[in-house]
């Protein structure tokens, strides 16, 4: 409980603008507990009216993928271009599919 | 600018031949203009200069809201007091962008802030002026961070992905910062021949201090090169300060009041302006830490920081408490 970091964590804040869209992230800031990363991420990132919901959370919980195994990771989608409706054709007579 | 002659930790630019393969590889992804991520293989001379780069742009905004801050509670109306508390506000948002930015690199928040505090990280030159007049409000505005956007803008298409999304947020809110400041200029050019003599005093202080503010001349800057190459600065500090003043002359007429530099004249076949000799020793005697208020602005910072300690340590105390309180019904949870 009393480690000798005085320093407030890192929160990463994400932010759902008023249009329906999913939360976004935004950026991060240090604060020392979530209400005040939420108090905080309201006045560094909706200023000006970005955002009706706000969503904190601690950076250190965060897991991401390793952009070294970018390649691997994202190769089998590379190959599956039929998984795309452009891939195929349809007669003229077809007007909208 | 709002960082200033950043030392790259290189003496040449790095060709390909000095390269490894990845360093190559790094290269040639900056040339096809892709963003590098904080987790992406990068040399450790891009990371460091990153970071010492973007904490003086930090610094700066940080630091910059003490001259604008000295006029808040003497702002002569309600809807200007408001206007000025909100932009200092957004200043400090600015810093926060930036420090988050650096602290994607590996650097530390605390480190950060020491350096500064101590004098080892520098901020702009241009936030060691003093703000004399409530006109110097409004010069700071339309000049500092009318200068400020000039260099922002093509930030917004830097290299590093961290520091070029901050700078279209910070972006965003600049120009309400320099159009508040010309709206404020303007209000004075219009009223009393009082008024009037005071925007032009302002004027008179803060143009040559702005016009160095793009740091020196590209012949003596000696890490611009490498910067360029990996797309951190995308003009030179001599391409940023005509563009500047191109933009800014037209503007001061608009408002009436005369460019204090006598030397001043539009060449018809350029159609750039061209300016009398800059005072370039003043620039890195400001940049040395004597201009006129070095001292002070640092003294203001190391007292901000130590007297706000207590709350720091308070909240962090509480945080845990709270956090140890909880502890027993996530157990039970789980």
């Amino acid at each position: 409980m009393t480690t000798p970091n005085k320093d407030w964590p890192l929160w990463e804040i994400f932010v759902r603008s008023a249009h329906g869209l999913a939360h976004k992230h935004v950026g991060s800031l240090h604060a020392a507990d979530a209400d005040m990363a939420l108090m905080n991420a309201r006045d560094t990132y909706t200023r000006r009216a970005e955002g009706v919901s706000i969503w904190v959370v601690r950076s250190s919980d965060i897991v991401a993928s390793d952009p070294a195994n970018k390649g691997a990771l994202f190769e089998p989608a590379h190959d599956k271009i039929y998984r795309h409706p452009t891939f195929f054709e349809l007669p003229d007579a077809v007007k909208n599919m | 600018m709002y960082s200033q002659m950043v030392d790259t930790g290189v003496s040449k630019v790095r060709n390909t031949a000095d390269m490894d393969d990845a360093e190559r590889a790094f290269q040639a992804r900056i040339d096809a203009l892709e963003k590098i991520e904080p987790n992406d293989f990068m040399p450790q001379s891009y990371r460091q200069t990153l970071i010492r780069q973007i904490s003086q742009h930090a610094h700066s905004e940080i630091v910059g809201m003490l001259p604008e801050g000295n006029w808040i509670t003497r702002a002569p109306s309600l809807k200007r007091k408001a206007i000025l508390v909100a932009k200092v506000q957004d200043e400090a948002g600015h810093g926060l962008y930036l420090y988050c930015a650096a602290e994607t690199l590996g650097a530390e928040r605390g480190r950060l802030t020491a350096d500064m505090l101590s004098g080892k990280a520098k901020y702009s030159s241009i936030f060691n002026y003093p703000t004399l007049t409530w006109a110097d409000v409004g010069a700071i505005g339309w000049l500092v961070d009318g200068a400020a956007i000039m260099n922002q803008i093509p930030l917004c298409r830097c290299s590093y992905g961290p520091y070029a999304r901050a700078m279209i947020r910070v972006c965003k809110e600049e120009s309400f910062h320099q159009r508040q400041g010309f709206d404020l200029m303007l209000a004075l050019c219009r009223g009393t021949p009082e008024q009037k003599a005071m925007a032009q005093d302002a004027l008179n202080r803060w143009w040559w201090p702005v016009v160095m503010m793009f740091g020196p001349p590209d012949d003596k800057s000696v890490h611009s090169a490498q910067s360029k190459a990996w797309r951190i600065k995308l003009f030179s500090n001599d391409e940023l300060r005509q563009k500047f003043i191109d933009q800014t002359v037209p503007q001061a007429e608009l408002l009436g009041l005369t460019i204090p530099d006598e030397h001043l004249k539009l060449n018809p076949d350029t159609g750039h302006y061209e300016t009398g000799p800059i005072d370039w020793d003043e620039l890195f005697r400001v940049i040395a830490g004597n201009g006129p208020c070095n001292r002070e602005r640092l003294q203001a910072r190391r007292e901000a920081h130590d007297e706000g300690a207590w709350v720091r340590e308070a909240a962090i105390a509480h945080a845990r408490k709270k956090a140890a309180r909880n502890q027993p019904h996530q157990e039970a949870a789980q």
